[in-house]
């Protein structure tokens, strides 16, 4: 078990490796930097900010100097546009952005899983049809729109609810519900097809031909089989929940990483981007990694195979 | 288990806060604190390093410079950190007067020393500030910061004594105290600035403006900041004019959302929003007739050609295409926020009359395109392309023009939509026909206009230029008399106006909804509304 996970990091770091350096090299070929204004700067000051930032270097040296800067300082920039430290900047946007995700996932998994436990066991039934339907609209209605309608139509009536902020507990669960139905509609696919799956084993039938009850069967029995494609998809879906959403952040004005992103993009703010892909991608190898070490306690037949 | 606890508990909490009927405005009045959109993130709050109207919001709010904005009328200077001023007979040379109980935020005394330091270090070129430019009035500043000079004793800035400051300026500049209300204009506080950054006037290091740190001459302070979700500011108890101010703090909140902005004003989260979208207005005159304005801004839209390319190096080319579009038409059909149509580049206010230059006349438009040659048989109208952004009323913009001129001049041209970097890119390197564009003031006079077409000047970006119409604009700094002053400006906007390397279009408003109970609140041309004189009523009815 040790060795794979030591194995599984050292793949990690490659993988970050591979992705810092795609990402520099693509932000470095966008047209203009981040000091390309509406109002243009002078010659003179253009000249003074890019070599204060080493942008006026060739792109191969800025990066590596980057990474020079990035292993033996750890120290991530600071964002030319912003004028602040990168890290500074992340350490008070990751917090909104964790508190988020994690509601946002809770939501799903109290929706999706029960939904599609359900529908499994309840095939071909009107719940299972409306539930599954439900699980489309989840997927194909995008949170832009799901967003504006909560704000409109809840938030707006109900007066303990804002429409956006990000100040009390409460602020947390029209964007939390956003960010979460998406997420809530494909466990509840995923975890209806692998409860399917086991539901049709000959263990299950030789369980209900023992006369064991319903419930029990349910849950000693198919759960932690069917959940299998559940909990690989948990993984990656919670790095990207916890690494924030742009749209739902905009709408409800959370002051999370996923605005970074974006405006990182359009801003050219190379250090702060840089600094946003590294998390996203640490968290997405960690959480893999976590995903599968889960799967693997779930199912005997994998952790023998480690 | 505890994220259901938390949710449990937030739902109980739900109910119970339900009861209030109370909204977050509504709290606000009560502590006197304004709650204002401000659109997004600003850059910084360094006057010197930003150059944004966001951001000046929040620094009036912190910093006030020489003369400050007077509450209801344009074109007024009211004392600010000078308690008065006087000038020689051409406004070449003036004096400032600076007020002895004039103080930064930690009680120590803005002198005339705190001015010479800000201007050094705004001109200093190690420290690349953005709009440097704007003190290039005062004489010497140019060289000074093109680094043709390196002693600032050649600056015409000059401490009389600790609360006399004199300005020589390069020509007469009757609205000098107009200037000073600028942000570029305002003092930073030296002791602060040194000690940060260790004795480097030059260090473009912002964390002086950190909360706890940052030390301001203004009516507010900064309190506290948080990355896109608040920056607010409180009454500074050392401010000379406390007693004028009535408000205990601002909240400034950096929505970018104009959607959730308007939505969070109906929900009673603001006070005053930054902008209300156009497909807002309709709903908000319906439910807050007393609250939406639509306000003159000087500001104009127009759409820039690019005089390298072939095509559009015949002035009778741009003269057609500026002839054939229906300004009235697009402001009503299309933006329906009131904006005015233009018929000149400079927005027309106080005493400056913009010449009349441009009317919608497609006859005379398409007789324009005959005599360039594009009689649609012998020589063939090329497609353009049009740049713009990628936002969604750019892209409603840019069909509106596309269809008037197929319908007024039988031409096609292809729209170009890019995002906002690369669009300013393809601008600055002339790569584009014709560009969607527009210009905010930043100070009630026409230069402010008029400055940007000279040659090679960084927002030119058409390669337009024109011997005379520098002449008149450098003529006119030697002009004393404003009056004739603005006579030779109007000169230079005609010859800029019968080349039209920029297609005018509207002059621009602002929408936006505020609160019935914020007062002392008056259109103002700037949008730049002194923080001081406002104040938060608590019954309206």
């Amino acid at each position: 078990m040790l060795r794979f996970i030591f194995q599984r990091l050292l793949q990690g770091l490659l993988v970050l490796f591979v992705l810092l350096t795609i990402s520099f090299f693509l932000i470095s070929a966008l047209p203009g930097d981040a000091f390309v204004k509406e109002k243009k700067m002078s010659e003179e000051a253009l000249q003074e900010q890019r070599a204060r930032f080493g942008l006026d270097r060739p792109v191969p040296l800025q990066y590596a100097m980057y990474l020079k800067r990035l292993i033996v300082n750890q120290d991530l920039g600071i964002s030319p546009k912003k004028n602040r430290e990168v890290s500074y900047i992340l350490k008070q946007s990751f917090p909104p952005s964790v508190i988020l995700g994690l509601n946002a996932l809770f939501i799903a998994c109290v929706i999706g899983i029960p939904l599609g436990v359900f529908s499994a066991v309840k095939k071909n039934t009107w719940f299972d049809y409306f539930s599954m339907g439900f699980a489309m609209i989840g997927i194909c209605v995008a949170a832009f729109i799901v967003g504006p309608l909560l704000q409109t139509f809840i938030a707006m009536k109900v007066p303990a609810l804002k429409v956006a902020g990000w100040e009390t507990p409460l602020d947390i669960l029209l964007p939390a519900l956003t960010l979460g139905l998406a997420p809530a509609a494909y466990l509840a696919r995923l975890t209806r097809g692998g409860m399917l799956e086991i539901l049709n084993q000959d263990y299950v039938r030789t369980a209900y031909a023992k006369g064991l009850p319903f419930l029990t069967i349910i849950r000693r029995h198919t759960l932690r089989g069917g959940l299998l494609p559940t909990v690989a998809f948990l993984g990656p879906a919670f790095a990207g929940l916890i690494s924030g959403s742009f749209v739902v952040e905009t709408i409800f004005q959370v002051p999370g990483m996923g605005r970074h992103f974006i405006n990182g993009t359009v801003d050219r703010d190379i250090f702060l981007l840089l600094g946003c892909v590294l998390y996203y991608g640490f968290l997405i190898v960690i959480l893999n990694l976590v995903s599968d070490i889960i799967q693997a306690l779930m199912n005997p037949r994998l952790r023998d195979s480690l | 288990m505890r994220v259901l606890l938390v949710l449990s508990l937030a739902l109980g909490c739900a109910f119970l806060v339900s009861c209030d009927d109370q909204t977050t405005a509504d709290k606000a009045v009560e502590k006197g604190i304004l709650i204002f959109g401000n659109s997004s993130e600003p850059q910084g709050l360094d006057p010197q390093l930003v150059s944004g109207v966001l951001e000046s919001n929040i620094i009036r709010a912190l910093f006030e410079g020489l003369c400050v904005e007077h509450p209801s009328e344009n074109g007024t200077a009211l004392p600010g950190a000078a308690k008065r001023w006087k000038h020689n007979e051409d406004f070449t040379v003036w004096t400032f007067h600076l007020g002895e109980d004039r103080t930064w935020s930690d009680g120590t005394p803005v002198t005339s020393l705190d001015f010479l330091f800000s201007y050094e270090r705004m001109l200093t070129p190690k420290l690349a500030a953005e709009y440097a430019e704007m003190l290039y009035y005062i004489k010497g500043a140019e060289d000074f910061h093109k680094a043709k000079t390196t002693d600032f004793n050649d600056v015409g800035v000059k401490a009389l004594d600790d609360f006399t400051l004199e300005i020589t300026l390069r020509g007469s500049l009757p609205f000098l105290p107009e200037i000073t209300k600028h942000y570029t204009w305002y003092p930073v506080p030296r002791h602060v600035i040194l000690r940060e950054n260790e004795g480097d006037i030059a260090d473009p290091d912002s964390g002086w403006t950190m909360p706890g740190k940052l030390v301001s001459n203004g009516p507010f302070t900064l309190k506290s900041w948080r990355i896109n979700d608040h920056i607010e500011v409180e009454r500074n108890p050392h401010y000379w004019d406390a007693a004028q101010v009535k408000l205990n703090g601002i909240r400034f909140l950096p929505v970018n959302n104009t959607y959730t902005e308007s939505r969070m004003f109906f929900d009673g989260l603001m006070h005053v929003t930054y902008t209300l979208p156009p497909e807002l207005i309709p709903y908000a005159n319906e439910n807050y007739p007393d609250e939406v304005r639509s306000e003159l801004y000087l500001g104009t839209k127009f759409i820039r050609c690019n005089v390298t390319r072939e095509v559009l190096k015949d002035v009778r080319v741009r003269k057609a295409l500026a002839l054939a579009l229906d300004r009235e038409s697009l402001i009503n059909n299309v933006l329906r926020g009131g904006q005015q149509p233009t018929y000149g580049m400079v927005p027309p206010f106080g005493n400056y009359k913009t010449p009349r230059s441009v009317e919608f006349d497609k006859e005379k438009a398409r007789q324009l395109l005959v005599e360039a040659g594009y009689d649609g048989t012998t020589k063939k109208f090329p497609v353009l392309k049009l740049l713009t952004t990628d936002r969604d009323v750019s892209k409603r913009l840019a069909e509106a023009y596309q269809g008037m001129w197929a319908q007024n001049l039988g031409i096609s041209v292809e729209i170009e939509q890019k995002e906002w970097t690369s669009y300013l890119v393809a601008q600055t390197n002339l790569d584009y026909d014709l560009a969607d564009a527009g210009w905010i003031g930043d100070y009630l006079d026409p230069t402010t206009f008029l400055d940007m077409w000279i040659e090679g000047g960084g927002n030119n970006r058409t390669g337009w230029f024109d011997k005379d119409f520098e002449k008149l604009l450098k003529d006119s700094e030697h002009v004393p008399d404003a009056g004739e002053r603005l006579k030779v400006l109007q000169s230079a906007e005609e010859i800029l106006m019968s080349e039209i390397p920029a297609i005018p279009i509207y002059w621009y408003t602002t929408n936006y909804i505020i609160d019935k109970r914020v007062k002392g609140w008056s259109p103002l041309l700037l949008n730049n509304h002194p923080f001081k004189f406002i104040s938060l009523e608590t019954n309206t009815e």
